[in-house]
């Protein structure tokens, strides 16, 4: 079952002076909010405090979630993954978003590489506010050759502060690019069945995270994390068990995933309550097809992983195409499911709207509200703009599910004051309400209902071409 | 730590050090200079073969302070002497007593699920009272989509290609692939089958709705009619989304097609539900509702059809499907949700779910030329492939789609269900890491 936690349970571990360092009024408040995930444990700092060493330490492990929280890289760009708690997001909101890591290898001319390396650096995509970002680097040894890893690693550090995943077999090859990377506390790429033993000590002497791989063989991957842990006491491990992409197997990869995090999670395995690593870049290498279909491939290879389960990706391409559908996904997924995001209902004033202005409808989904918005604004309109209330939702599905009809619309303009604000009594509703215009028309008596555009990015078009036509026609 | 307090430090370590040295029983662990607010450590061997030298480190316990300092001291008979900081090579760990790879089973989790999804049958042959020459099986599923993919011999997802019976308003994308049969619902339904391979169609009949052409039933019920002459596979009957008039629409086909087992789409609560289920119950032919984003209103929904008569295996629900960036997670979580109350034992929501994927179509992701976000050739299909993938990984069985590549990509994804793989374990995934692309 998942790990359902009360207040109490993690109230026993801590100080009890309702010293309020934490920000927090009283220990129990603080407890309600660290059982919720809403602050960290370091928020109290009497804990540090060594008389309190064993409680925080017994506080620690009852916090630990089934899918143990590894953190890559150092601050302030350290990334931390896992720490999953429930296997579907309607019971809990997920945390920690997967991170997305891009791949250089060691054979790459070096401006390429720098070329990679920026793009990642600079990558940015804002949706509702919010700028969306990739977190790292994965640099391929490709050559076998410490000497090039080492450089190329040491180019990477030197065009990125961003965490990184180290990926070879080889732990030659490796520990030479610890030397100078082991202190970033990068990710190994990875411990196997050869190399295990090796792997085991490099992780434990430059104390960084470790991807254990056993491609299609869970019980390889147990056996080997077990074993790891228990001979060389390590705990910051990262799972592989292997991203197959070919002639279907996605499907078994996707099982894989699957299977393990419900093993971690219900059925309370903790020797693989680990994070999960997927590689979409291996289509690269296993999958027929020229580019544009691997690109395709590894996007929706990504997404699938996304959606069950993956806590790490490594990807290869570096066109935005691609990326944009798993990047807004992965924004998406890991939103709290409970609250859609939405916007006060109402009248709004975008510029300097006057009794001319043109009054615009659209529904509270905030996403759809912004866009609006920014299109008016971006566009040097000045405009009234009506925000019905349909519980969060698009136009699109709003008109489907019925929350975006002629009632609401004409209870919010007239609610709102809209009514008033303008002289020339016309109304726009977007393209997708099309159908409620006649209904509307008759609410509204003696005004004019117009049908806009399906998409906001248009109104420019359509007020100039349709509407001030229409409405100002005669006198312009 | 400020550079000018080093050597204040390094005074307080020596002094500290020295009177540790004059002690016979000291403990080391956890010591801390409260006044300075700093913590020792004390590492022997601090330098591989050296067992005389110690690392000593400072640390700034006082919260929000930052930085750490190490010193190598040397204990000598002469006293303690300061070497300054160590190699930054650090200590090897003990070497572990027995290293022999453990073997530990993964035991398969026992999947908890009871109940089993009803299998809807699409099209029925003509021994089976229809004209079909292809007709498909749906759902029958006993567990969640992702942990099915370990079976072979089950239905799969199915795909249908959207078709319209008066030329629409569509994506610059979309339309292109359909350009030559705008105009045309039947040679656009055999587009759809023939050059696209397409499981089914979808043929909505928009042109019906009273506030656009008001098409008589007997005009839809034509053009249906037409569909099914040209083309061997069953298909989707789509209504305007008008509660009247589409069930006057629905009674007029369903009573035409008797016995085809097609799906009518769709049956919502504003209708009068008992009135739209009455004709597909006495014609034998199936029926999508379509719930809006909401488990409850999906339940409501289901029980109110199933009440009116229609069997269980006769019903698909489409809980409703966002487009990808605008609201897909609700669908997501929806579907995921009716799909697990029904294989936990809910009775009424043990029914495949459709999904409309062609709403990804409505975010400008999708459609809008923007340089900087590539080509929307691509993107475009790319995302509704995304959108119906992530609603298939939910429970979705059924796929309204546009895009023929955003299709194919969705189609083989699902097709692999019911292939024989290869094992896995000749498959050479760890070539990813040293293989140059
Ligand atoms: S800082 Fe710690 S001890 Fe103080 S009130 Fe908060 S939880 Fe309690």
């Amino acid at each position: 079952m998942p790990k359902i936690l009360r207040p109490l349970d993690v109230y026993k571990y801590l100080p009890q002076t309702n010293c309020g360092e934490c920000g927090e009024s009283s220990c129990m408040a603080f407890a309600a909010k660290l059982i919720e995930r809403q602050v960290s444990v370091e928020k109290c700092t009497p804990l540090s405090e060594p008389k309190y060493g064993k409680k925080l330490k017994a506080l620690l492990e009852v916090l630990r979630s089934p899918v143990k929280e590894v953190t890559i890289g150092i601050p302030p760009n350290a990334i931390t993954i896992g720490g999953k708690d429930v296997m579907y997001r309607h019971e809990l909101t997920w945390r920690h978003p997967t991170a997305l890591m891009i791949d250089v290898h060691d054979e790459m001319e070096e401006e390429e590489l720098i070329k990679r390396v920026k793009f990642v650096n600079d990558f940015s995509f804002i949706r509702i506010g919010r700028e969306l970002k990739l977190d790292g680097i994965a640099v391929r040894c490709v050559s076998d050759d410490s000497k090039k890893f080492s450089t190329a690693v040491s180019t990477v550090l030197k065009h990125t502060q961003l965490p990184l995943v180290l990926c070879s077999y080889n732990p030659t090859v490796l520990e030479e690019a610890l030397t100078i990377a082991g202190d970033k506390k990068p990710l190994i790429y990875a411990a196997n069945k050869q190399n295990w033993k090796e792997m085991a000590e490099l992780s434990s002497k430059y104390k960084c995270p470790l991807v254990v791989s056993a491609p299609g063989d869970l019980s390889l991957l147990k056996s080997l994390t077990v074993s790891i842990k228990k001979y060389y006491n390590l705990d910051d491990f990262v799972l592989d068990p292997g991203t197959f992409v070919d002639g279907g197997t996605i499907l078994d990869t996707i099982s894989m995933f699957s299977v393990l995090r419900y093993a971690a999670i219900e059925g309370e395995d903790s020797d693989v309550g680990y994070p999960l690593l997927g590689v979409p870049a291996a289509v690269w290498s296993l999958f027929d097809g020229n580019d544009d279909e691997k690109r395709l491939m590894e996007s929706i290879v990504a997404s699938s992983l996304m959606s069950r389960y993956a806590d790490i990706l490594i990807l290869h391409s570096i066109d935005v195409w691609p990326i944009l559908p798993v990047i807004v996904w992965r924004d998406c997924v890991y939103t709290d499911p409970r609250v859609p995001p939405s916007v006060k209902p109402g009248l709004y004033e975008i510029g300097k709207p006057n009794e001319m202005s043109p009054l615009l409808v659209t529904a509270n989904f905030a996403l759809t509200y912004y866009i609006v918005k920014d299109d008016v604004e971006r566009n040097k309109i000045d405009a009234w703009l009506v925000v019905v209330d349909t519980e969060g939702t698009s136009v699109q599905s709003a008109v489907a599910g019925k929350k975006l009809t002629a009632e609401n619309i004409y209870e919010t303009m007239v609610s709102s004051g809209a009514m008033e604000k303008v002289q020339h009594k016309t109304v726009i509703i977007p393209g997708y309400a099309a159908r409620l215009s006649g209904e509307l028309e008759d609410l509204l008596k003696d005004w004019r209902v117009f049908v806009g555009p399906r998409d906001s990015a248009d109104i420019k078009q359509f007020l100039e071409k349709i509407w001030k036509q229409e409405v100002f026609g005669e006198k312009q | 730590m400020k550079e000018e307090k080093k050597e204040e430090n390094e005074k307080i370590v020596i002094d500290l050090l020295k009177l540790l040295s004059e002690t016979d029983n000291v403990e080391l662990e956890d010591v801390t200079i409260d006044a300075e607010e700093f913590a020792i450590e004390i590492v022997p061997a601090a330098a591989p073969g050296r067992p005389e030298l110690f690392k000593l480190s400072l640390e700034p316990v006082m919260p929000g302070a930052t930085g750490k300092i190490e010193f190598l001291v040397e204990a000598s008979p002469q006293g303690l002497r300061v070497l300054g900081v160590p190699p930054v090579t650090p200590a090897a760990p003990a070497p572990p007593k027995v290293v022999e790879l453990l073997s530990i089973p993964f035991k398969y989790p026992q999947l908890p699920y009871t109940s089993k999804i009803a299998e809807v049958q699409l099209g029925a042959t003509k021994s089976e009272g229809g004209s079909r020459g292809v007709t498909y099986k749906l759902g029958g599923y006993s567990t969640p989509p992702m942990f099915l993919f370990q079976e072979t011999s089950i239905n799969r997802p199915l795909f249908a290609l959207d078709v319209f019976d008066m030329r629409p308003t569509l994506a610059g994308p979309v339309k292109r692939s359909y350009a030559d049969v705008l105009e045309d619902p039947v040679a656009w339904a055999k587009k759809c089958i023939e050059t696209y391979k397409a499981d089914l169609v979808s043929v909505h009949l928009v042109s019906t709705d009273p506030g656009i052409k008001d098409t008589p039933p007997s005009e839809a019920r034509r053009t249906v009619e037409d569909v099914l002459q040209a083309i061997d596979e069953p298909i989707i009957v789509g209504g305007s989304g008008n509660p009247e008039k589409d069930i006057d629409i629905f009674r007029e086909i369903a009573k035409a097609t008797e016995g085809e087992k097609l799906v009518f789409a769709s049956i919502t609560l504003d209708m009068d539900i008992p009135k739209a289920v009455e004709p597909l119950v006495k014609h034998g032919q199936n029926a999508i509702a379509l719930a809006f984003m909401d488990i409850n209103q999906a339940k409501e929904l289901s029980r109110k059809i199933l009440e009116a008569g229609l069997p269980k295996n006769q019903l698909i629900l489409d809980p409703t499907t966002g487009a990808l960036g605008y609201g897909i997670e609700y669908s997501f979580s929806v579907m995921e949700r009716i799909r697990l109350a029904a294989l936990m034992g809910e009775e009424i929501l043990q029914v495949p779910m459709s999904c409309a994927a062609t709403n990804a179509w409505a975010a400008r992701e999708a459609w809008m030329k923007v340089e900087e976000w590539g080509p929307r050739e691509l993107r475009g299909p790319l995302w509704e492939a995304t959108t119906a993938i992530v609603c298939m990984l939910a429970g979705a069985d059924l796929f309204m789609m546009m895009h023929p590549l955003a299709m194919k990509i969705a189609k083989t994804f699902a097709e692999a269900l019911q292939k024989v793989r290869k094992p896995l374990s000749e498959i050479p995934y760890e070539k990813w890491v040293e293989a140059k692309y």
